[in-house]
């Protein structure tokens, strides 16, 4: 299970892998109690500012943005730029997608994340909530974890703190906030940032670089590998990072890093608008695994409320490098996202691999760009997309071989299913190719889930709902294989149960 | 076991069982014969329950209770299988997660735990040897890429697995070779207990040389019109069914 950590802002940063946190999880069980008593003696104010700016934005918003994190001049500027260039900008409306009027002079851009209302016991959490908590397998300390009950102190042991920070010291690993890397590691931030996805890129891109609240920084140094998986939300001070999310992962000439976002379990937040970026720089020999289950609130089964989930996700990769996507997306009200690769090097490789699904009233356009600028650069995109209720989700793809991209491969397969007969699944496919040498090959399919499956299974003694489930995870297996072993088992339960209700 | 009064059923307009009487006691095999069309295949959807078909009158008692208000997975719990006549693929299942998710229900039902993955490994080896399945089939998915014989194993492996009560078997032997059809068949029949009964629906006497039925019905226009022991099938098979037809009418 992943855990989001509540609050602690004050603790600093610590990092845990998944495996690891179990282990420490069973350790940390009888000192649960004791910390409990414990916890507000920390608190959380102490350093950080708590007051929020005024609704709007405009070039004080966003130097005060830039002062509030104490930020060097050049960060400062660039937000600045961003913003300017943003203002000259209109909302792409190219996509598959309802979106309804966003005024974007109605949002605070900056508030200090309030920290969650801790709640007594168990008993006060939503039973809905709880329910879900039950479906997922999550053990009772983390889902009073997740719910805010406040024994989360299960994290803080101090001795773990140490230990996952020495493993990744020992190693030359950087992992923390893009705050503190703004501060304790300019030189690096600023000959990355924006380098993948510059702040001209599109709408949103322009929109985070100007205003992003925080993030995650990533540094793997040359031939290092990262000895545990990298998650956010294992990074503490990433909790409550809002609605700009800016991350950047560079794994530098040889090394290697698995690194997850998101959780499984349901994330709500206040804010309706989420426009995150993500770059990785991917060196020459290196490799990034990057999977994200993302189940943000998908808004009402009437289609009220619901998050609105614009994201730049693109990564570079240089020679005989490699870069692979692996997304589960079930929640957001609107989902926008391309993870991309740029083919760069020679040699290198990207891949994408997702599965989509969009229940109720949700809408999702989301796929990827595979971009070969190199020579033998390969990519395959593996592309699933579920859809369910009325929701209409949509696979958008753009393959483009540059002229100087010999012998460039791609595959590409994007499969729909469709679950009822109410929703829609479309595909976009873009091919662009410009050198005769490349091979590129597409298939897709669209197919139902067929009242036979359905009889076949509930004659061997399995409920519509169980049938369901397991179908739709037969169907994505080719991509939940790509996750890591503990990510994966969420993901298929995920996914069983967000299509709840959508069948029969 | 089961008791099969006055059914009729229709799909849309159509009525396609009119009347189906029948009595199948523990220990007892029977064969269903009839020409195409008769409603054989029918009677077997009907009776597990597949809601294509409407029930507009009679009773079906299974095992004491009123079959035809249980949903469908519940009879499959109380112990009716089929055997179906064209198995579907479901890609991206195992076929060894499938049965151990069925196999997990059924014992959840009974009140049993789940077995151990090694008590499933060694029940899924046992079980696949009763109708020389090969071991492979199980990881790969349910039915997919399955030729048309082993996709007829596979049901009766699948019945091997979750010994059912009653199994109903739908023209388990059409698109069987000579071998599979004797490996189907002793597999059937090795299965078959003082507890359990079977129905075998089928065109061909040839099966019933392996699976020796107690009875053998003739289904003809959604009625059993002659019931009879085992030299009925001999007879069919020789004569066809049109004395029998002619007979009907008169």
């Amino acid at each position: 299970m992943i855990i989001v950590p509540i609050i602690y802002r004050s603790f600093g940063e610590k990092f845990v892998s998944l495996s690891d946190f179990r282990i420490m999880k069973e350790n940390s069980k009888n000192i649960i109690s004791s910390l409990e008593q414990r916890e507000y003696e920390y608190g959380f104010t102490s350093d950080i500012e708590t007051d929020t700016l005024p609704k709007g934005l405009n070039e004080d918003i966003v130097r005060a943005i830039s002062a509030r994190k104490s930020e060097p001049e050049w960060m400062r500027e660039y937000r600045l730029k961003a913003f300017r260039h943003w203002q000259s900008l209109s909302l792409p409306t190219w996509a598959h997608l309802d979106i309804p009027p966003i005024d974007f002079q109605d949002i605070i851009y900056y508030a200090e994340p309030k920290p969650k209302k801790t709640l007594g016991s168990m008993d006060e959490v939503d039973p809905e909530l709880k329910r879900t908590f039950d479906k997922l397998g999550i053990p009772l300390e983390e889902q009073m974890a997740l719910a805010g009950v406040a024994v989360d102190a299960v994290l803080d042991s101090v001795s773990v703190k140490t230990t996952f920070r020495e493993t990744l010291a020992e190693k030359g690993i950087i992992f923390c906030s893009i705050s503190e890397a703004i501060r304790e590691y300019p030189e690096l931030v600023r000959k990355y940032l924006g380098s993948v996805v510059s702040y001209a890129d599109n709408f949103y891109a322009a929109l985070n670089a100007a205003v992003f609240s925080d993030g995650s920084f990533c540094y793997i140094p040359k031939g290092v590998r990262c000895p545990m998986e990298l998650s956010t939300y294992f990074r503490i001070n990433a909790q409550g990072t809002g609605q700009f999310e800016r991350t950047l992962i560079v794994a530098d000439k040889g090394s290697y890093v698995s690194y997850l976002e998101g959780c499984t379990a349901p994330q709500r937040d206040e804010n309706q608008l989420h426009a995150a970026v993500v770059e990785i720089v991917v060196e020459d020999d290196a490799e990034v695994k990057y999977s994200t289950v993302q189940n943000w609130y998908p808004g009402d089964k009437e289609g009220r409320g619901g998050i609105y989930n614009f994201v730049t996700k693109r990564g570079i990769c240089r020679n005989n490098a490699r870069l692979s996507w692996t997304q589960v997306e079930t929640g957001s009200a609107i989902t926008w996202k391309y993870p991309s690769c740029v083919l760069a090097g020679d040699n290198s490789v990207g891949e994408f691999y997702s599965v989509a699904m969009t229940n109720n009233y949700q809408q999702a356009d989301t796929g990827t760009k595979m971009i070969h600028l190199g020579r033998n650069t390969r990519s395959r995109i593996v592309s699933k997309g579920i859809s369910a209720g009325k929701s209409q989700n949509s696979y958008r793809g753009l393959v483009k071989i540059a002229p100087k991209a010999e012998n460039a491969r791609n595959y590409s397969q994007c499969d729909s299913l469709l679950i009822g007969d109410k929703c829609g699944a479309h595909t976009f496919p873009h091919i662009d190719c410009r050198n005769k040498t490349a091979m590129l090959e597409h298939e897709a399919t669209t197919s139902k889930i067929s009242e036979e499956q359905l009889f076949y299974c509930n004659q061997r003694g399995l409920t519509t709902e169980d049938a369901v489930g397991l179908i739709v995870n037969g169907y994505a297996r080719e991509v939940l294989a790509k996750l890591p072993m503990e990510f994966a088992v969420e993901a298929q339960k995920l996914l069983a149960i967000s299509l709840e209700g959508s069948v029969g | 076991m089961l008791k099969i009064e006055n059914l009729h059923a229709s799909v849309g307009d159509k009525e396609i069982l009119r009347g189906i009487n029948l009595e199948v006691k523990a220990g007892e095999v029977h064969a269903i014969m009839g020409p195409n069309g008769s409603g054989k295949s029918t009677l077997a959807s009907v009776l597990a329950g597949n809601e294509k078909f409407t029930v507009t009158a009679g009773e079906v008692i299974f095992m004491g209770e009123n079959l035809l208000d249980v949903p469908i997975e519940e009879r499959a719990l109380k112990g009716l299988f089929l055997g179906f006549q064209y198995p579907v693929e479901i890609p991206g299942v195992s076929m060894a997660n499938f049965m151990k998710i069925a196999l997990a229900e059924q014992r959840k039902y009974k009140g049993l735990e789940p077995l151990t993955a090694s008590e499933f490994l060694k029940l899924m080896r046992e079980k696949s040897a009763v109708v020389e399945l090969d071991g492979k089939l199980t990881s790969r998915a349910v039915n997919e890429g399955f030729s048309g014989g082993e996709k007829k194993k596979n049901e009766i492996f699948q019945m091997a697995m979750l010994e059912p009560k009653l199994a109903i078997l739908d023209e388990t032997d059409s698109g069987l070779d000579i071998d599979a059809l004797r490996v189907v068949a002793t597999g059937v029949t090795r299965l078959k207990r003082p507890d359990n009964a079977t129905v075998v629906i089928t065109h061909y006497q040839r099966l019933l040389d392996y699976i020796v039925p107690d009875y053998v019905h003739v289904l003809y226009k959604g009625r059993i019109i002659y019931s009879g022991d085992k030299s009925l099938a001999l007879k069919l098979e020789k004569e066809g069914y049109d004395w029998l037809i002619n007979e009907y009418k008169e």
